[in-house]
């Protein structure tokens, strides 16, 4: 009975992985650099913010079927298909959340102290080890807020999902879309439990986010 | 010794200026580096640490790659460590951690975090986290110019200490005469991007040498006419004195300009 949460968890642990890999370089280059091409990277990254989902989906969707080049190769490549089954809700996703990953992991990055960073630079510490050991560990409220907001968001997707990944049962059927399918035959008691979880469970995680950062500004003053 | 002849086109608070500088520094040297705001000081030194790209050529003739320890005017620590950890992270050398930390009296310390120090265990806990590198060339920026007078005499015994036990060629910018002539040997000031003085310290900072007279310099800052005699405030430092002034004397001064205060052939008494 509680497969889609199963499939929505997985599907948002699975993008919080992927995306922590990338937008890890991509934030990073975002905060360091004064490029001229900045602000269009910056821009790019946001219109999931600001995009309906459907046309974020219906792209998605054009851009992954069988009959787009890119949908095509892995057809005739792989023979997978990208579109309505598990791994195109996690390309969705990926697309879906990319802001929410990148935009708290870039402002932690720029609030850090520019004197600090060279100071790792100048004792000869590469970028490497300069993001690992001196700017990740001083932007934990940051990194957490990015990590838990892009899990929750990625739970709370609706419209991409149901475009890319339609309604299969144990496949693509997220929490979600499951609720929107029982008001539809309106099965209220199972869209009441749901709804209960969902709205729960969110309270709790931003709950613990916002705790965990109140405590982590009293200890080290960050 | 170091060899430095460098031009950079710099976009100051000022407008554009270059910064050119031809120069060279004997090991073992304290040099202090002097001048307004804005006059470069503050980017010579990036320079010589390898943070500012520039033209013409720099001769450090060091022996390893990071001879140069470079610290900043505001604190740089990295505050998910604690000062020992501080301290390794830039070199594995926990002997030498300990001993630096012993020398500055830091070591019951050690286990605290930057955020539980104040500003002036902060700034030298920052020293000896710089002299993990084994600096050949010691930059400060002036790395005193936030601490309190108490605190700033204690870190500039430290940096005295630390610049004579490791034979650093030190160069720290200063803005302040008496831990310019304590600490340095040698006496730079910079204008506009260039070197305008450069000299033993003493020569420089006692410009009366010798001949046994006072000579302040202050901002004048009111004429009083008193009956016959005109009334000179001059701010002094931080001290405001009257000075009697004949009208004549005083026909040429301009209220808001920088005056020299002098005197000669009187023996003075210091209390």
């Amino acid at each position: 009975m509680f497969e889609p949460f199963y499939i929505s968890f997985k599907l948002a642990s699975i993008t919080v992985l992927i995306l922590f890999l990338i937008s890890l370089p991509l934030s990073w280059y975002l905060s360091q650099t004064s490029s001229k091409i900045k602000p269009f990277l910056e821009a790019l990254t946001a219109l999931p913010i600001v995009l309906p989902p459907s046309v974020l989906g219906f792209y998605i969707l054009v851009a992954l079927s069988q009959n787009s080049p890119l949908g095509a190769f892995f057809k005739e490549t792989f023979d997978i298909s990208l579109v309505f089954n598990f791994t195109s809700l996690v390309i969705a996703s990926c697309f879906y959340s990319l802001p929410f990953m990148v935009q708290p992991l870039q402002s932690g990055f720029e609030s850090l102290n520019k004197n600090m960073l060279e100071a790792s630079y100048l004792a000869g510490k590469s970028t490497l080890q300069t993001i690992f050991f001196v700017a990740l560990p001083n932007i934990k409220p940051a990194l957490i807020t990015a990590i838990i907001i892009t899990f929750a968001h990625t739970v709370g997707e609706f419209g991409v999902v149901l475009m890319v990944g339609g309604s299969i049962p144990g496949e693509t059927k997220v929490a979600s879309v499951a609720i929107y399918e029982m008001v539809e035959i309106m099965d209220y008691k199972g869209a009441h439990i749901y709804s209960a979880i969902m709205l729960g469970m969110s309270f709790v995680v931003l709950l613990s986010v916002y705790t965990f950062n109140a405590k982590h500004k009293r200890k080290f003053g960050l | 010794m170091i060899k430095i002849n460098i031009h950079k086109a710099l976009h100051g608070v000022n407008g554009e200026m270059s910064l050119d500088v031809n120069l060279n520094i004997k090991k073992g040297e304290f040099v202090a580096l002097t001048g307004a705001s804005g006059s470069g000081k503050t980017t010579l030194l990036r320079i010589l640490a390898g943070l500012e790209e520039i033209e013409g050529k720099i001769e450090l003739n060091t022996s390893h790659k990071h001879a140069i320890g470079f610290m900043h005017q505001n604190e740089a620590l990295f505050p998910n460590m604690t000062v020992l950890q501080n301290l390794l992270f830039i070199a594995k050398d926990k002997e030498l951690a300990i001993h630096l930390l012993t020398l500055t009296n830091l070591l019951k310390l050690q286990e605290r975090y930057p955020n539980t120090l104040s500003g002036g265990q902060k700034q030298r806990v920052s020293l000896c986290r710089v002299m993990m590198q084994r600096p050949e060339i010691l930059l400060l920026d002036e790395p005193l110019s936030a601490l309190d007078a108490k605190m700033r005499t204690k870190l500039q015994i430290d940096i005295l200490k630390l610049h004579k036990e490791f034979k650093t060629t030190t160069i720290m910018v200063s803005h302040d005469p008496s831990e310019i002539y304590k600490l340095s040997t040698r006496t730079l000031t910079l204008e506009n991007g260039k070197i305008i003085k450069d000299g033993n310290t003493k020569e420089v900072l006692l410009k009366t040498q010798g001949s046994q007279k006072f000579s302040f310099e202050g901002e004048l800052l009111e004429l009083k006419e008193v009956d016959v005699v005109v009334i000179a405030i001059v701010a002094i430092g931080q001290q405001i004195v009257e000075i009697v002034l004949s009208k004549e004397e005083a026909k040429n001064l301009k209220v808001g300009t920088n005056v020299t205060l002098s005197t000669k052939s009187f023996s003075p008494s210091v209390h």
